[in-house]
């Protein structure tokens, strides 16, 4: 069976990373590439295996509701391909950029662990176990924000940490008190008994606790405080997993997964969602405009994308939601790309800082012509990807009648385009400063991730019937069919 | 029902500390007061009153009462994840302290905006 593997490599390796790493310094480059190439691969093949339906792996042959099940349906595979895409690229950039920190391999170490949390997310059948790797996956991450280990890193860790953690014990609250009233902890059982006969005041609490503790993890306004923090402060390739991935399994798709599939689609979910999104994409937009320090101003922009997707599930039309499940792909891609792109502007001319760049198009035509491709996407420029996202979140919006919503989202989409062109034009265009004469390109292993995400925002783009034929509308289904998601799970 | 106010209570004063206080032991101490809380509640939801631990000695007699052991073998998972997040916090908030000097933490405020 296919569906285990997902969780048993990365975590084997995370294992094996810190054994190897005394036999030879490059063997974490190694292993850590092997690994997430073979993630990828899988996640691309299971792309054929799931055609017959999804495939249900019961952890030591105890069937469900009794034993933890590991369900791989097309939402699953969605969000796996995401964190397999944006996990390869950063897993090929780290080789080069993370030789600026000492004991990388203590890098690969957690970097693994964090897939192994990302990836049991999605897979996982059980709430329970489904806290278990959230856990695994933000005590990772808790890390590796603070892996850098100087004043700002372990400012911006600390404060993570401690919003992170009260949003993980709003989880746990919630799964103690359905598991109190319902006496299961299976998702598709749980779902089964919520219909049959779950009690409203229970299930309205446990229900906001789960909306709480999502939001904070998809740093959804009012809870993204610990967002513009954590992420710039992170090594550029774990920024990009955090902002391309992180915020998206924990956040997006525990969210869709927890309220379409197992407690059913009810009006006041989605209108929260509505307004969640709505306050994402407008504060962190204006708030974005006004930063100077780079990694800063992609974390707001973040935090506003978020709110696209926000927007596009709380439709609860097929094309929004559609938009949303495309725009988790897209914004991925784009967001991880120009996270890179930042880090490479930190390895060669060693800031940040927006005020202090200029003229680097000349000294970097991979890194200037890449981060066009990831802003112009994020941007929602056609042909690029972020442009068919946007359209149907848009479109999706319209037809759910909510026209001012629809207008908001469009004059976001502009302003977006300015922030994007202002980090554009202070980095990379104008006249270069002298100081900044003997920047040289980065090395060849980054220009390769770069070039990699690049085309895949242009491919998605150009291709981009093929991919929501394939990808998008089987995991728009999977939302669309609600709570019959226990069927499927208890027949296969 | 007591069992479950005092939980309640319990969630009430670690939330109170971790967004009051302002040193960042204390921030710590919080955080471990709510998750022990947590963990309590999680407990005190399989537990029934004069009832038989769940062990089955002749097969033929099954316990007539049994507590829930399953909320058990859970809390004890969330008490070893709470460990490590407890252990990783307090490995930082030393870190800070070498940074900064300080634990308080309106002084340790250099990321704004």
């Amino acid at each position: 069976m296919i569906v285990p593997l997902f969780v048993a490599i990365p975590l084997g390796l995370s294992f094996l990373i810190p054994l190897f790493s005394k036999v030879s310094r490059r063997s974490g480059d190694l292993l850590t590439n092997l690994g997430t190439a073979a993630l990828l691969v899988l996640s691309l093949y299971s792309i054929r295996l799931l055609s017959g339906g999804p495939l249900v792996y019961h952890m030591g042959g105890w069937k469900p509701p009794f034993g933890i099940v590991l369900v791989l349906d097309s939402l699953s595979l969605l969000v796996l391909v995401c964190v397999s895409v944006v996990s390869f690229a950063c897993s090929l950039y780290s080789i080069s950029y993370m030789d600026q920190f000492t004991s990388k391999w203590k890098f690969y170490t957690l970097f693994m662990l964090m897939i192994t949390g990302l990836n049991g997310v999605t897979v996982t059948g059980d709430v329970f176990n489904m806290y278990v790797f959230f856990e695994i996956a933000a005590i990772a991450s808790y890390a590796l924000v603070a892996f850098g280990t100087e004043h700002e890193e372990l400012e911006a860790a600390f404060k993570y940490m401690v919003v992170g953690s009260v949003a993980s014990m709003a989880i746990l609250l919630s799964i103690a008190l359905l598991y109190g009233g319902l006496g299961t902890l299976n998702l598709a059982d749980l779902s089964r008994k919520i219909a049959g006969a779950g009690d409203p005041r229970l299930l309205a609490f446990a229900g906001a606790l789960f909306l709480t503790g999502f939001a904070v993890k998809a740093a959804l306004v009012p809870f993204h405080s610990w967002l513009p923090d954590a992420h710039p402060s992170a090594p550029a390739p774990i920024s990009a997993m955090l902002s391309g991935v992180f915020i998206k399994v924990l956040g997006v798709y525990a969210i869709s997964r927890i309220f379409f599939n197992v407690f059913g689609v009810k009006p006041v979910y989605l209108n929260l969602l509505l307004f969640f999104g709505f306050a994402s994409l407008v504060i962190a937009a204006f708030l974005a405009l006004k930063q100077s320090d780079m990694k800063r101003l992609l974390a707001y922009s973040t935090i506003s994308q978020i709110g696209y997707i926000a927007l596009g599930l709380g439709t609860g039309t097929p094309l929004g939601i559609m938009g949303a499940l495309f725009h988790i792909l897209s914004h991925s891609t784009g967001k991880a790309l120009l996270f890179l792109t930042s880090g490479s502007l930190v390895y060669s001319a060693q800031t940040r800082n927006l005020q202090e760049m200029g003229g680097l198009e000349e000294r970097m035509p991979v890194t200037a012509t890449s981060f066009t491709v990831g802003a112009l996407s994020i941007a929602g420029v056609p042909p690029f990807h972020g442009f068919f996202s946007k359209l149907f979140i848009i479109i999706g919006l319209w037809q759910a009648q909510r026209y001012a919503l629809a207008v908001v989202g469009i004059l976001i989409s502009v302003l977006t385009l300015a922030y994007m062109l202002k980090a554009e034009k202070h980095a990379f265009f104008g006249r270069i400063r002298e100081e900044l004469r003997g920047v040289k390109e980065s090395p060849a292993t980054m220009l390769v991730a770069l070039v990699f995400l690049a085309a895949l925002c242009i491919g998605i783009g150009l291709f981009f019937p093929w991919i929501v034929k394939v990808l998008i509308e089987p995991a728009r289904d999977v939302l669309l069919k609600g709570i019959a998601y226990a069927d499927t799970v208890f027949q296969s | 029902m007591a069992v479950y106010s005092a939980c309640i209570l319990l969630i009430g004063i670690g939330l109170y500390c971790i967004v009051v206080k302002r040193n960042l032991v204390k921030i710590i101490i919080g955080f471990a007061i709510l998750e022990y809380a947590v963990n309590l509640f999680f407990a005190s939801v399989g537990y029934r009153a004069s009832a038989l631990a769940p062990i089955v000695v002749d097969e033929a007699r099954p316990v007539p009462s049994c507590v829930d052991p399953l909320p058990q073998a859970l809390v004890l998972t969330a008490i070893v994840i709470g460990l490590g997040v407890t252990a990783l916090m307090i490995a930082i908030a030393y870190r800070l302290y070498e940074k900064y000097g300080t634990f308080d933490v309106s002084e340790i405020r250099r990321l704004r905006g």
